[in-house]
């Protein structure tokens, strides 16, 4: 009989352990489809010298990072001085994708925030952000020497991403 | 006179150069129709309350046109979405298909009905149990007559 009663009170815990996990999700993390498939090819014009092509085929044999920005993303800013700090351990280089935005505005604030990319190419248009399901600058991908996409974070790096997330797989792809 | 009719057709051509600036870009009406039924049932990932027909998010005006360009190429309905899906993944879909990882969106509900109708007809089972006619003792009968009786 006292088992009965406690049935409530299991049924409610139950649904408070949902309904907590619930509070601590994302619901813009959006899981992307392309994690474990070929990072979709493109060529695009440098940033700082448009006269430079640069193709995500001249990267295979090497892990690295692209990473999504604008000049016009507020959260870009914040991730910034995190990237720049990243880009001086040389683990990976990261190839910026200066995403819809004027190339001289990037120039600029990458000249004002520090330029932590390897290289950074001009998506005027959006369609390779397109390609790449991008739907939230920044967003950062992690692309291994077969071309495979094999992580990707939504939003701002934080720091507990970069030494909990990026720095093992990098370490792992790179052996 | 002359001049209010001046300033009224002057209005006028003004209101028509307005009226022409406000007409979406894509010419034909038959893809804009075709294009709004199919990204009525797609979500916009930006602001994720609204379909892709509603949104005027940036990402999403470019994924219209991108949908546009696809109908003018010929492609089909399932094509786009199939493109879509690539991308961004069944989230992008506000009818999800039925697979491995959907198996308890789709059916879980049923699950839960099903289990509600067991703990419904045990309970009715019980119940009918417990007030099923039991005899009563000589003794009772007596003692409920008696009851009875002085009650009156």
């Amino acid at each position: 009989m006292k088992l009965k009663f406690a049935i409530p009170l299991v049924l409610f815990l139950i649904l408070s352990a949902f309904l907590w996990k619930g509070l601590r999700l994302d619901p813009r993390e959006v899981p992307s489809p392309l994690i474990g498939k070929a990072a979709p090819q493109f060529t695009l014009t440098d940033v700082h010298d448009p006269s430079k092509q640069f193709s995500s085929r001249d990267m295979l044999g090497n892990v690295w990072l692209l990473n999504v920005y604008a000049s016009w993303c507020e959260s870009c800013r914040d991730e910034h001085p995190l990237l720049v700090e990243f880009s001086g351990r040389r683990m990976a280089p990261i190839i910026g994708l200066d995403y819809k935005d004027k190339p001289e505005d990037a120039r600029q604030w990458l000249n004002q925030m520090g330029n932590p990319y390897e290289l950074s190419v001009s998506d005027l248009d959006g369609r390779v952000g397109i390609n790449y399901g991008v739907y939230g600058v920044p967003e950062t991908y992690v692309i291994d020497k077969q071309g495979i996409i094999r992580d990707k974070i939504i939003g701002p790096v934080t720091v507990k991403r970069i030494n909990e997330e990026l720095v093992p797989l990098i370490k792992e792809l790179s052996q | 006179m002359k001049r209010l009719l001046l300033a009224l057709s002057l209005l006028f051509v003004f209101i028509h150069v307005e009226a022409k600036e406000a007409v979406p870009d894509a010419a034909d009406p038959a893809i804009e129709k075709r294009m709004i039924t199919l990204s009525k049932n797609l979500r916009c990932l930006v602001c994720q309350n609204e379909s892709l027909a509603a949104s005027q998010a940036e990402l999403a005006l470019d994924l219209k046109q991108e949908i546009r360009e696809m109908m003018k190429k010929g492609d089909s309905d399932k094509e786009i979405v199939a493109y879509l899906v690539h991308r961004y993944g069944d989230f992008v879909l506000y009818n999800p298909p039925v697979k491995s990882t959907t198996l308890l969106l789709w059916f879980g509900p049923f699950v839960f009905l099903f289990a509600g109708l067991i703990i419904l007809f045990v309970t009715i089972q019980k119940r009918r149990s417990q007030i099923e006619d039991t005899s009563l003792s000589q003794d009772e009968e007596r003692r409920a007559q008696s009851l009875l009786e002085h009650n009156q």
